[in-house]
């Protein structure tokens, strides 16, 4: 994994095979802080306690197919390369959030990436999953719901691509606007 | 148009599309459409699917080929990342594996446009030994 969207991109999976119908994606970078943090939140169905607690094992796994998961290790991996830490909490019938604080200025600290691609993926690909996504820095706020794009437009999904490009367009515009990390 | 900022400018955006062809967005019927599944759990997102993912979506819609791009989890072939598994219309699914630009590009115009297969299939028993008594 390259940048930090990637690593996202791969958490959310949890989610989506958590059964999650709103999945919230929060990244908060402040330069006078010197901190970025990034939450994913959902409303899934949750962890048991004694899974919760091995969770960043890496041969812990709900699959069956191949038993190990490697998602979560790995970032909070990256994250404590950048002198930062991964906490997760989670509760049975509830939905889990993953919350992941690095360093902004670390030289360990991956690049944020293609924060506007995972979304258009993700929105793309799940249908009937709500995404909303947050981008706090020191100089403003950006706040984006898919389920606002599909209520506004009268649409039930992302397939079209030009809408995908547009959206994309939108949310780059946005986090320059603002002052992301990559953009500046 | 100027720079899309906010939900009107993308809805101008639409509209000004759509004065010029019918873009409506339907409901897709799966079934008679390709369908392209890409595998995007961690071994597959390490390996690439996510530039994979975004050149199916560009190029089915560049080529005018009705599909449905979606994504996966992982299917077990962690080795071949990134795996794509594609299902005509009417036919059996097949996996693609260690899918690059150029396997991708063969895919859409071998595979998906003329039913021709092409090399990097991972053979897949769908089948269980229960169904087939």
């Amino acid at each position: 994994m390259l940048t930090l969207a990637l690593n996202i991109l791969d958490i959310v999976q949890n989610s989506i095979r958590a059964e999650a119908s709103e999945i919230e994606i929060g990244v908060t970078e402040s330069a006078t802080g010197d901190i970025m943090e990034i939450t994913v939140k959902d409303n899934g169905i949750g962890m048991p306690h004694d899974l919760l607690s091995r969770v960043t094992d890496p041969f812990v796994t709900t699959r069956n197919k191949r038993r190990i998961g490697l998602g979560i290790p790995l970032l909070k991996y990256h994250a404590n390369l950048a002198g930062g830490d991964l906490m997760i909490d989670s509760r049975e019938g509830y939905g889990t959030i993953v919350n992941v604080t690095l360093k902004l200025s670390h030289p360990d600290r991956q690049p944020l990436g293609d924060l506007a691609g995972m979304m258009t993926i993700l929105m793309s690909s799940n249908p009937g999953i709500d995404f909303l996504y947050t981008h706090k820095t020191d100089r403003g706020k950006y706040r984006f719901s898919s389920k606002e794009v599909r209520q506004y437009l009268g649409i039930d999904h992302f397939s079209n691509f030009s809408l995908l490009t547009d959206i994309k367009e939108m949310l780059n515009n946005n986090l320059r606007d603002i002052g992301a990390s990559g953009f500046n | 148009m100027s720079q899309i900022k906010s939900l009107a400018d993308l809805r101008k955006k639409r509209e000004e599309i759509r004065t010029g062809m019918d873009i409506r967005i339907k409901a897709i019927d799966p079934e008679n459409h390709v369908q392209i599944k890409v595998a995007m759990a961690t071994c597959g997102i390490a390996a690439g699917a996510k530039g994979i993912m975004e050149f199916f979506v560009e190029q089915l819609d560049r080529r005018n080929i009705q599909g449905v791009v979606t994504q996966t989890g992982c299917m077990g072939y962690c080795y071949a990342e990134p795996t794509v598994e594609i299902t005509l219309p009417g036919k059996e699914p097949v996996v693609y594996g260690y899918v690059d630009l150029k396997r991708a590009d063969q895919i859409i115009e071998k595979y998906i446009k003329e039913g021709e297969l092409i090399d990097g299939i991972i053979p897949v028993n769908y089948e269980t030994i229960d169904s087939k008594e």
